[in-house]
């Protein structure tokens, strides 16, 4: 079996119209993509770094790819407002494949450029040419598949010396009413003393079909500037996402990533980052709560290749049921890179004898004057705790949700992001109650209800 | 209020209570002594219900209900507290979300509406004056980072939240300066009414200065093996446990 098989044969039948319906840059690095799939086979539940999950079978289901771009929803901007208090945001949808901005985007005009792949490439193509597919690997086939498929994509610039004022906010939502495979991508460049705080939220408006979000995130931070990158995902059983995000540090520049997984279905995120320059800092923070047969599976991969760095992780799973986690993290200090900070730490609560997690932390050290560490756990919820509770009369249910929300409460605290770090803490709290429907989570209600 | 009958429990297997019986009624107060390892703290895990514990024996009777067949949330919610000898640590959960709560809890219990958060906060305020808990500790996670007696004001401050009828207070006085005991004790004193009883489980006199006892019991190897009023407790500080130990041991 080769789940690989079915797109590249899409492709050669449909190369034709996927080319002309994207902007000639995406086409040029489609020939290498296909070249890698040839021989290239998505990882078996058991290979190097997939100890948990199987790719092979998340591709190998029939979905649907809207090669031909037909629209889906005529404007996602006027169903759903934001609805994330005292966040005043600049708002943008994408629409299973196809992007949208709402009136909100305007308030960063004039300082951050977030634009289709299809005006970027107009508007701005030595930017786009320069790094479009510089940070992504081929080699993974993933990535591959994405560059051989994707027909747009979103690209936020944030020019030299500009601090975007407000947080950009990207809503995903799937709402095609059929099986579908999605190519979603994002590149994102902030220049020299730049900052910007994103926030991408992950949306299923159906539960009743199977979607795939195959999505690569290249992020470019140039010398001292500041990024912050909070990537919420809440779906549904059915829903599917592989996400690769690939960041390349300069010199001084501090880069904030945060993946939270609430609801979903199976989920695979990548996180590689690549320090390149000197005093760069380096902050990956992942949150899950996962329940009946949701598998979210993490893999971090800091590359120290430059001297007095700063990287620290923290990983923090809640699994109940019949859950599944996977965290495998590796930290690389290459030669020549004295002083280099890293931590990486994995703590993992399984609430239910049924519930499974996955943990591998690595090190990989070439340089003798450095501080690294790595830790990891997995346990279950303090004994005496709970029962120090309950001699209070709190229940034994609500004293579990009390000590989960306890246990994530400083990957929450970490968000640079007032407004998104109390709304976290609130949605954290209704999804252990149990409480978590999709529209009251959803930071994009609908205004039908 | 309570009637203790031939209680006897064990943990992993190893039989640590042998029969223990005790009436307390509203109003009083118990001291319970006795050596290390006597049973002392067991016999409070087993009062409220730490699931550690298994009960092989007799039972246990609170304001007529069979507590050993209750939670030990609702225990806590019919009126019984512990304030433990090494209170937990719990990271990451405030005392205001912890106490809120709790009486949350209660309230829900016995039919009634939770209580306003300006009500709430009020309640905080006035019952964190007894036992003289800073403001600050209040807004801190329960316990973590507390010094040793402020680790115990808090204990006093829970029971003043939660206005129990029986309380037991376990070793409150380990790990206190003389100062801090004698807060922690004016706290106790001011909670004490008609309605309400305490025991208290001590090593030591000195506590009992602080709060007077009506009667003390000695429990020796998994049974109170003495009863009498407040002298026994001098008669202790003075003899030690020596000739009660000789006393039982030859008896058997």
């Amino acid at each position: 079996m080769n789940a690989l098989k079915q797109y590249i044969d899409l492709y050669d039948e449909s190369r034709e119209a996927i080319e002309q319906q994207s902007p000639a840059l995406l086409n040029n690095l489609r020939r290498v993509a296909r070249e890698h799939l040839e021989t290239a086979r998505l990882p078996r539940k058991g290979s190097e770094d997939y100890e948990a999950t199987d790719l092979e079978a998340v591709f190998a289901h029939d979905y649907g790819v809207n090669v031909n771009r037909l629209p889906f929803d005529a404007d996602p901007a006027e169903a759903f407002h934001c609805d994330v208090p005292n966040m005043s945001t600049c708002l943008y949808y994408s629409s299973n494949d196809a992007f949208h901005s709402s009136p909100t985007a305007e308030r960063n005009i004039g300082q951050v450029v977030v634009e289709p792949f299809s005006m970027a490439a107009v508007d701005y193509p030595e930017l786009m040419n320069a790094y479009y597919g510089q940070l992504a690997r081929m080699t993974d086939p993933t990535v591959a598949l994405n560059t051989l498929l994707v027909q747009d994509g979103l690209f936020i610039y944030v020019p030299d010396g500009v601090v975007a004022e407000r947080p950009i906010q990207l809503v995903n939502i799937f709402n095609a009413a059929l099986d579908m495979m999605v190519q979603r991508r994002l590149l994102i460049v902030v220049g020299k003393n730049a900052s910007i705080k994103l926030l991408a939220c992950d949306h299923t408006q159906s539960p009743d079909y199977h979607y795939l979000n195959n999505q690569v995130v290249e992020i470019v931070a140039m010398q001292g500037s500041t990024i912050d990158y909070y990537d919420m995902e809440e779906s549904t059983p059915l829903t599917r996402r592989v996400s690769s995000i690939y960041v390349d540090q300069h010199e001084g520049s501090n880069v904030l990533i945060d993946g939270i997984t609430l609801i979903n279905g199976f989920t695979r995120n990548n996180y590689h980052v690549e320090v390149n320059g000197e005093h760069a800092e380096t902050r990956l923070l992942g949150m899950t709560i996962a329940s009946g047969e949701q598998h979210v599976d993490s893999h971090t991969f800091i590359s120290h290749n430059a001297p007095r760095c700063h990287s620290n992780e923290m990983f923090k799973y809640v699994l109940n049921d019949s859950a599944v986690g996977a965290f495998a993290g590796k930290i690389l200090v290459k030669p020549d890179c004295p002083r280099v900070e890293a931590y990486q730490g994995n703590r993992n609560i399984c609430g239910a004898p049924t519930a499974k997690m996955y943990t591998k932390p690595q090190l990989e050290i070439y340089t003798d004057d450095v501080m690294c560490s790595h830790g990891s756990a997995v346990g279950q919820l303090d004994e005496d705790a709970l029962f120090y509770m309950r001699t209070r009369g709190i229940g034994i249910d609500e004293a579990r949700r009390l000590l989960m929300q306890a246990f994530v409460a400083d990957v929450i605290d970490g968000v640079r992001l007032d407004a998104l770090k109390d709304r976290l803490h609130y949605l954290v709290e209704k999804r252990f109650a149990g409480t978590l429907s999709n529209c009251s989570s959803c930071m994009a209600a609908c205004r039908k209800n | 209020m309570l009637i203790i009958k031939d209680l006897q429990a064990s943990i992993e297997d190893k039989q640590i209570l042998k029969g223990i019986n005790l009436t307390v009624k509203p109003g009083e107060v118990h001291a319970i002594m006795g050596p290390n390892g006597s049973g002392k703290s067991t016999l409070s895990a087993v009062l409220t219900g730490n699931p550690a514990y298994t009960v092989t024996g007799g039972s246990v009777e609170f304001y007529g209900k069979d507590l050993l067949a209750l939670s030990p949330e609702d225990r806590a919610h019919e009126g019984l507290f512990l304030s433990f000898q090494y209170p937990v640590e719990i990271p990451g959960v405030s005392m205001v979300n912890f106490m809120r709560t709790a009486l949350n809890e209660k309230r829900k219990y016995f039919g009634q509406e939770p209580l306003s958060a300006a009500d709430f906060l009020k309640l905080m305020r006035e019952k964190r004056t007894i036992v003289q808990l800073d403001n600050k500790l209040a807004s801190r996670a329960v316990n973590e980072g507390f010094s040793g007696g402020e680790k115990k004001r808090n204990e006093i401050f829970q029971m003043a939240m939660l206005e129990p009828k029986l309380s037991i207070l376990d070793e409150t006085d380990s790990g206190l300066d003389i100062d801090a005991l004698r807060v922690v004790a004016n706290g106790v004193n001011t909670l004490k009414s008609k309605d309400n009883a305490t025991i208290v489980i001590t090593h030591y006199q000195r506590l009992l200065d602080y709060i007077k006892p009506d009667f003390v019991h000695v429990l020796y190897k998994g049974r109170i093996v003495m009863s009498a009023g407040p002298e026994l407790a001098l008669e202790l500080e003075e003899k030690g446990y020596d000739w009660i130990k000789e006393q039982v041991d030859s008896q058997q």
